[in-house]
């Protein structure tokens, strides 16, 4: 079964070892009481983040996010305001998510509602760019 | 039971300003003879669409602000649907967030009444709270 996982997963050591030094000891302790199962799924989506994503690189120093609305005290977040909504549209028409806007929950969820009444009276596009 | 809605509505954009100003006028006419009141309409323009809708690549935007009852918010969903320019809408409850909204607001002013010592703070707040209002 250890065997199996090991053998499985042959690109998620790797993928841990490119990560920066800093970030170990968070990823040690979320996997740390995980069953083996789950660790493989975990590693998935995970692995090629640091590599790919928008820093990259050995020596990536993360900046601590904060969420925009909490900060600049945005209160309203309307389906109206285009301009807003759709900083926090990808390219695609998705909606970008938390962890990488570093939005708090409260606002990512009042923020998802909106984007999608948006979406509904064609300010903003489902898929793709208008 | 009153409450408040948006009522947004895109038109088709070949439609004559006359047409449009009857179909908001018999709009309003229906809100007020069924015992709403419109507290506002807003001619937001022509604007591109997102998306095609019905063929047409853009569309002309109109916000109607309604206080009434549920059963006259069909009656006017009914009414957009079978209006045969009107290409899409959408019906939006504003009443509880609005509601929120002033609750923060007075929050906020109680605070910068009983706290004027932290000004420097309280200014970015300060420009802030016209554009929430």
């Amino acid at each position: 079964m250890a065997e199996e996982t090991k053998t499985a997963t042959p690109g998620a050591p790797s993928a841990e070892g490119q990560r920066p030094e800093g970030q170990r000891p968070e990823g040690q302790r979320s996997d740390g009481p995980r069953p083996e199962g789950q660790r493989e799924g975990r590693f998935g989506p995970r692995g090629p983040r640091p590599g790919g994503g928008r820093e990259g690189g050995r020596k990536y120093f993360r900046r601590k996010k904060v969420c925009k609305f909490c900060v600049e005290k945005i209160e309203s977040i309307n389906y109206k305001d285009v301009r807003l909504l759709s900083q926090f549209v990808a390219e695609s028409g998705k909606i970008v998510p938390r962890r990488l806007t570093g939005v708090c929950t409260p606002h990512q969820r009042r923020l998802s509602v909106a984007i999608k009444q948006a979406r509904n009276i064609a300010l903003l596009p489902f898929a793709g760019r208008a | 039971m009153n409450r408040t809605y948006e009522l947004m509505f895109i038109v088709r954009p070949d439609m004559a300003d006359e047409d449009l100003d009857k179909l908001i006028s018999t709009l309003e006419s229906q809100v007020t003879t069924s015992g709403g009141t419109v507290k506002g309409v807003e001619r937001m323009g022509k604007r591109r669409l997102a998306y095609t809708v019905r063929r047409f690549q853009d569309g002309m935007y109109i916000l109607l602000t309604v206080e009434g009852s549920g059963a006259l918010i069909h009656e006017l969903e009914r009414r957009l649907r079978v209006t045969e320019p009107v290409i899409k809408f959408l019906t939006v409850r504003i009443d509880e967030e609005q509601k929120r909204l002033d609750k923060i607001k007075q929050i906020r002013d109680a605070r910068r009444k009983a706290a004027p010592a932290p000004a420097t703070p309280e200014g970015g707040g300060e420009t802030a709270a016209p554009a929430t209002a």
